[in-house]
């Protein structure tokens, strides 16, 4: 087995194992730290994976649109012909890296605070730990029914964090959560079935361009595919568990939820549905960007008649799942790079968004943004973070989020024609309304003179806030100064699979 | 990269990294338990050496720049590439590049030492004014940064940096002010109505950058464009220009942005923020030329908003808002330049009107130091207690009002010369019936202007005193000596006018092309000394004249009072922003709050419908199968019979 398959192996058994020993340890504090330890190893592993020769496949005469890095390939089922294929490409490093960052920030960050409600610390991280397991597993695998089972790993873990940690009526947002991302994992199940059974194989490397799969399968498969991703990523109007999850699940849940979790569903649509079904996607591109708009539109909408602070960034993250929709729908390569920047600079911004709403909801124990102002007055470098992450959001030039966001934009009047040339216009508004409701939030969170709950706060952040907030904020700047850190190593595989997409 | 090109790389980098390192100050020392005054003390030192080392540095790289450059120069490497659209990062200088520059720099430089002064605990402040003072002036470097970015940016993405960037920093620092419970909704006014505008900058950038495919400035002007395209996104500019100029329909902002500490006032109007707008046009003129239509709308727009501001400023009390609709006025100026075809004359009137209105606020700002109001019907009688300041205010007007030779008269000279000969001539690129609206417009703005401005001096410096404050007094000298300096500027830039460095620097890069050999053109001079420079002066002695004799009759009335039934709907500057209001601000909030009521109870109300309706069907299924024993004994055998009759059917006919 080559180098790069024991770390692909590593980056999942890893966290895999470590939940085990994490849930395997009595003590709650040190269970905690083996937790963060193992997340800081993943980490650790899944860096490297960058490592090696990119152009392998480049000299065989005829490429896959896949050219996966690194491969792990062994038969898992042979009597049903199943194979455990994992591969890492330039679509899947930065989501892989991200996830591994994540789940790391979040154990440390229980290292310190556990949220109350209930569970145990130890509990959480090693239910964090085998969600992350899902997640790594979904960007890795390069097997249909692979990314099937590992899609759903991540499904009930989730749903004890929300529902075991989480705020007062967590037991239903859970309930919520759970059924109705269930609901698209049954369409995906069946889209999944669809392709294995007219193709004759589940190998994403060999499906994807369509190959082998008649026009209106491709339709048939597509829609499936799209709508089970459209449920997790979340496109409006299939978005409606987000907010009462969000709002409901504990700092750490919201940031993995946000940060990572969502991540699947995008990162299907381009691999998966795309990929193996070209001719539906092509089919199904204006509806997909029609609706992606009206996410951008509702979701900031909605942003500017919020009244709570994790449901305003819970809704947020409607719009700019929207911007990342948009980009995909176009299906050039110019919007395929700004879904890929886009994905990834969401889970860094948004993720940073829910650690500092947590820390102020820890703090002053209220979210309504009626009993909240004048942070800057009382706890200034938190107001000031706040500050710094709400512009990165709504996309200011020069911070992570404005690649994804101008370049859906420029992609979709790129495409041209009536209806894309409206869509990157009513996207562009969407941008003006993002910023209305973060620079809304803003004035009345950090402005004015401090209300009763937060007048007793003190200035000061703990080490554990620092630590898990300062990566964050540094991927933020350094993405938007330095894109090729994300699209670097997008280039290639975003054009071969344009390529097949003609 | 030779040596202009790296000064030019500096230009932006210097004042940035002395920006970031600001922020990372201790922000509040306030609960730090201990030496907590010794603590602010300390940051506050670092701050104000971080940021007059930043500024400074920054005015030394642009005068080197300036110097050394000799022709346009351009550095640049590839920043990303998306799909085949190249972004780059890069410098493209020019000679104008360097002279705004320089404006840029020393304005920042000014602003950063007056708000030394400016920004200190004084003994009537009952809430601690100044212990924010580090994000204060690293927000000042950042915005120094940003502009100076648009300034020598090389690529219209890049550019679209700076130009957001310093609408963060506007924000963040009309915000500062925590005792004026205005100051966050100016704050946010001011972000989100340039951020309007920048949608439609964004989408043009957009559209000339899918059309040249890089978005390169080079690439973009030597791209020929379809005319369709260039029109639409010359426009779509436009709407970004306004924004960030302050022009009709976008110029609300502007007024309301007085709510920031008065240096900051004087850096928004004289230098950045306003400034950009019309560099970026001036920036990519070959494109606007080439798209008669735009410079039309951009003409219109600018002398609606030319005399709009002039008017608007005639009724005001607080003279900081004399000063902010003065400003709106003056770049009406200097977009109906543009519009008749003119760059130099905008570049000219940019580079005097960023001298005398530094000059103006940061007099204001000691006058407002010194009486503690911004009222002008509180002040008053001023001559005497504060002579600097009422000297240096008065060259600051003249300038404004354009008296000769002050620099103000010949920038605007050279504006109206441009438009009369758009207007008599036919000359430009536009329709000759705009130069007509612009040559007005700026005639009957240079009478008004005179009023206004004569206004403003009477009623803070002369006549009897109504200063609630014992003695006033001249400021100190961190403020007096910025002061002091701008009033150089703003008494003889406009003789710069005269001399060929300078007015060769302003006039544009011609496009090198065998077609047209750039030497063939004769250079447009920037002053004009023809028999029509009389009548912007006759317009400046009635207006100046009018309201001094209405002034002469009672000096301890307003001169506004001459307006009579027109001065509240001057003083509201024609009820515009309530306009905006009903049309803008009330509709989205419905839409929004529409929106929410419909996502809550519509969609989520299906998610939760269809929830509710299975556990109730399941519920009542679960009832069904809950019988006594004959009834369920009964259902089994029926359920019997029916297999056994469906097994008989079935196999029979098999």
């Amino acid at each position: 087995m080559s180098a790069g398959g024991v770390l692909l192996v590593a980056v999942l058994a890893l966290p895999g194992l470590g939940a085990a020993v994490v849930a395997a340890i009595p003590a709650d504090r040190a269970a905690r730290l083996v937790g963060t330890v193992v997340a800081a190893l993943t980490l650790l592993a899944a860096v490297p994976l960058a490592a090696g020769d990119r152009g392998w496949f480049a000299w065989s005469g005829a490429a896959p649109a896949v050219r996966p890095w690194h491969q792990f390939d062994v038969s898992w089922v042979p009597a049903l012909d199943l194979r455990f294929h994992l591969g890492v490409d330039g679509v899947s490093y930065p989501l892989v890296v991200l996830t591994a960052l994540l789940t790391l920030l979040c154990c440390g960050y229980t290292l310190w605070r556990v949220p109350a409600g209930g569970g145990s610390g130890r509990a959480l991280v090693a239910l964090l730990l085998v969600v992350e397991v899902g997640i790594l597993g979904t960007f890795l695998a390069l097997d249909l029914v692979l990314f099937f089972l590992f899609f759903e790993v991540v499904l009930l873990p989730m749903y004890a964090v929300i529902a075991g940690w989480g705020g007062e009526d967590r037991r239903r947002a859970a309930r919520k959560f759970a059924l109705y991302t269930l609901f698209g994992s049954v369409l995906l199940l069946v889209g999944v079935y669809v392709v294995v059974a007219a193709a004759g194989t589940a190998d994403i490397v060999a499906l994807t361009g369509g190959a082998g799969l008649s026009r209106n399968t491709q339709l048939f498969a597509f829609t499936l595919l799209a709508v089970a991703f459209a449920v997790k990523s979340p496109l409006w109007p299939l978005h409606s568990w987000l907010p009462d999850a969000h709002t409901q699940a504990p700092t750490v849940g919201s940031v993995v939820l946000a940060g990572v979790l969502l991540k699947m569903g995008t990162y299907g649509l381009i691999r998966v549905a795309v990929g193996v079904a070209p001719e539906g996607a092509r089919w199904a591109a204006p509806v997909l960007g029609v609706l992606a708009v009206a996410a951008i539109l509702v979701g900031s909408l909605v942003c500017l008649a919020q009244s709570e602070l994790k449901r305003l960034i819970a809704y947020s993250s409607v719009g700019h799942m929207g911007f990342v929709l948009l980009g995909v729908a176009t299906l050039t390569a110019t919007g395929i790079q700004a879904a890929l920047i886009g994905n990834i600079a969401h889970g860094v911004i948004t993720g940073l968004l829910f650690f500092l709403a947590g820390a102020v909801k820890d703090r002053t124990h209220t979210g309504a943004l009626a009993e909240l102002s004048g942070l800057r007055e009382t706890a200034p470098r938190l107001a000031g973070l706040l500050g710094f992450a709400a512009v990165a959001s709504l996309g200011l030039p020069g911070l992570a989020g404005f690649w994804g966001e101008a370049f859906a934009v420029i992609a979709a009047v790129e495409v041209g024609g009536a209806l894309w040339t409206t869509l990157g216009v009513l996207a562009a508004v969407g941008g003006a309304l993002t910023a209305a409701y973060f620079l809304r939030l803003l004035r009345q969170v950090t402005h004015h003179r401090p209300s009763p709950a937060v007048d007793r706060l003190t200035p000061t952040l703990a080490g554990a806030e620092v630590a898990a907030w300062a990566p964050l904020v540094l991927l933020a700047l350094a993405i938007g100064l330095a894109p090729v850190l994300v699209l670097g190593v997008a280039e290639a595989p975003v054009d071969a699979l344009v390529e097949v997409l003609r | 990269m030779t040596t202009s090109t790296l000064l030019g790389v500096l230009l932006p980098v210097v004042p940035l990294a002395a920006g970031l390192v600001g922020l990372l100050l201790p922000p509040s020392p306030r609960g730090l338990n201990g030496d907590g005054v010794d603590v602010e003390q300390r940051a506050r030192r670092a701050a104000i050496t971080l940021g007059v080392a930043g500024a400074a540095g920054a005015l030394v790289l642009a005068v080197a720049l300036l110097a050394t450059l000799d022709g346009p120069a351009e550095a640049r490497t590839t920043w990303v590439d998306l799909g085949g659209l190249r972004v780059t990062l890069g410098v493209r200088l020019d000679g104008v590049a360097a002279l705004v520059a320089v404006a840029v720099a020393a304005v920042a430089l000014a602003v950063q030492v007056y708000s030394i002064g400016y920004l200190k605990r004084g003994p009537h402040d009952d809430v601690d004014v100044d212990h924010r003072y580090p994000p204060y002036a690293a927000q000042i470097s950042l915005f120094t940064a940003a502009m100076l970015l648009v300034v020598v940016s090389g690529d219209l993405l890049l550019l679209l940096v700076g130009w957001e960037v310093m609408g963060l920093c506007s924000y963040l620092l009309i915000a500062h002010d925590r005792r004026l419970p205005e100051a966050p909704a100016a704050a946010m006014k001011a972000f989100l109505v340039t951020r309007v505008g920048d949608v439609g900058f964004l989408l043009g950038i957009a559209l000339l950058g899918v059309s040249a495919g890089s978005f390169r400035i080079a690439d973009v002007l030597a791209h020929d464009h379809a005319s369709g395209t260039l029109t639409a996104a010359c426009l779509l500019l436009l709407a970004g220009v306004a924004g960030k100029s302050a022009q009709f329909p976008l110029h609300t902002w502007l007024p309301d942005a007085m709510a920031g500490p008065t240096p900051i006032s004087a850096l928004i109007h004289a230098a950045t923020m306003v400034a950009a707008g019309v560099y970026a046009v001036a920036r990519l003129y070959p494109l606007f030329e080439a798209a008669p239509v735009a410079l039309t709308v951009l003409g219109v727009l600018g002398s609606v908003t030319l005399l709009l501001g002039a008017f608007a400023a005639t009724a005001q009390d607080d003279i900081k808002r004399v000063l902010a609709w003065s400003t709106v006025s003056q770049i009406g100026y200097m977009t109906g330049a543009l519009a008749v075809g003119s760059p130099a004359a905008a570049l000219f009137h940019l580079l005097t009107h960023a001298a005398f209105k530094a000059l103006l606020f940061l007099a204001a700002g000691a006058v407002i130091h010194a009486v503690g109001t911004t009222l002008m019907s509180r002040m008053g009688g001023l001559r005497r207690s504060m002579p600097v300041t009422f000297w240096c205010t008065a060259v600051g007007l003249g300038a404004l009002a354009g008296v000769p030779p002050l620099a103000g008269f010949w920038s605007k000279d050279g504006v109206l010369a441009v438009a009369q000969a758009a207007a008599l001539d036919g000359e430009g690129p536009t329709p000759s019936w705009v130069g007509w609206l612009v040559w007005l417009a700026g005639l009957v703005g240079v009478a008004v202007t005179a009023w206004y401005a004569t206004r403003l001096l009477l009623r803070t410096f002369l006549g009897e005193t109504r200063v609630p404050l014992a003695r006033p007094h001249d400021a100190p000298g961190t403020l007096r000596w910025p002061v002091l300096l701008l009033a150089v500027p703003a008494a003889v830039l406009g003789l710069a006018g005269f001399a060929a460095p300078f007015a060769d620097r302003l006039q544009p890069e011609p496009l090198a092309s065998p077609e047209h050999p750039s030497d063939l053109l004769p250079a447009e001079p920037l002053v004009h000394l023809t028999p029509s420079i009389v009548l912007p002066v006759a317009l400046l002695l009635l207006g100046a004249g009018l309201a001094w004799a209405r002034w002469r009759r009672d000096p301890a009335a307003d001169p506004a009072a001459a307006l009579g039934p027109l001065r509240p709907v001057f003083a509201a500057a024609f009820r515009l922003d309530d306009v905006q209001h009903a049309l803008v601000v009330r509709p989205v909030r419905a839409l929004a709050r529409a929106v929410r009521a419909g996502d809550e109870r519509v969609v989520d109300g299906a998610v939760e419908g269809s929830g509710r309706a299975a556990s109730g069907l399941g519920a009542g299924l679960a009832v069904l199968h809950r019988a006594a024993l004959p009834r369920a004994a009964a259902g089994v055998l029926a359920g019997a019979l029916l297999i056994g009759l469906a097994a008989v059917l079935i196999g029979g006919t098999a």
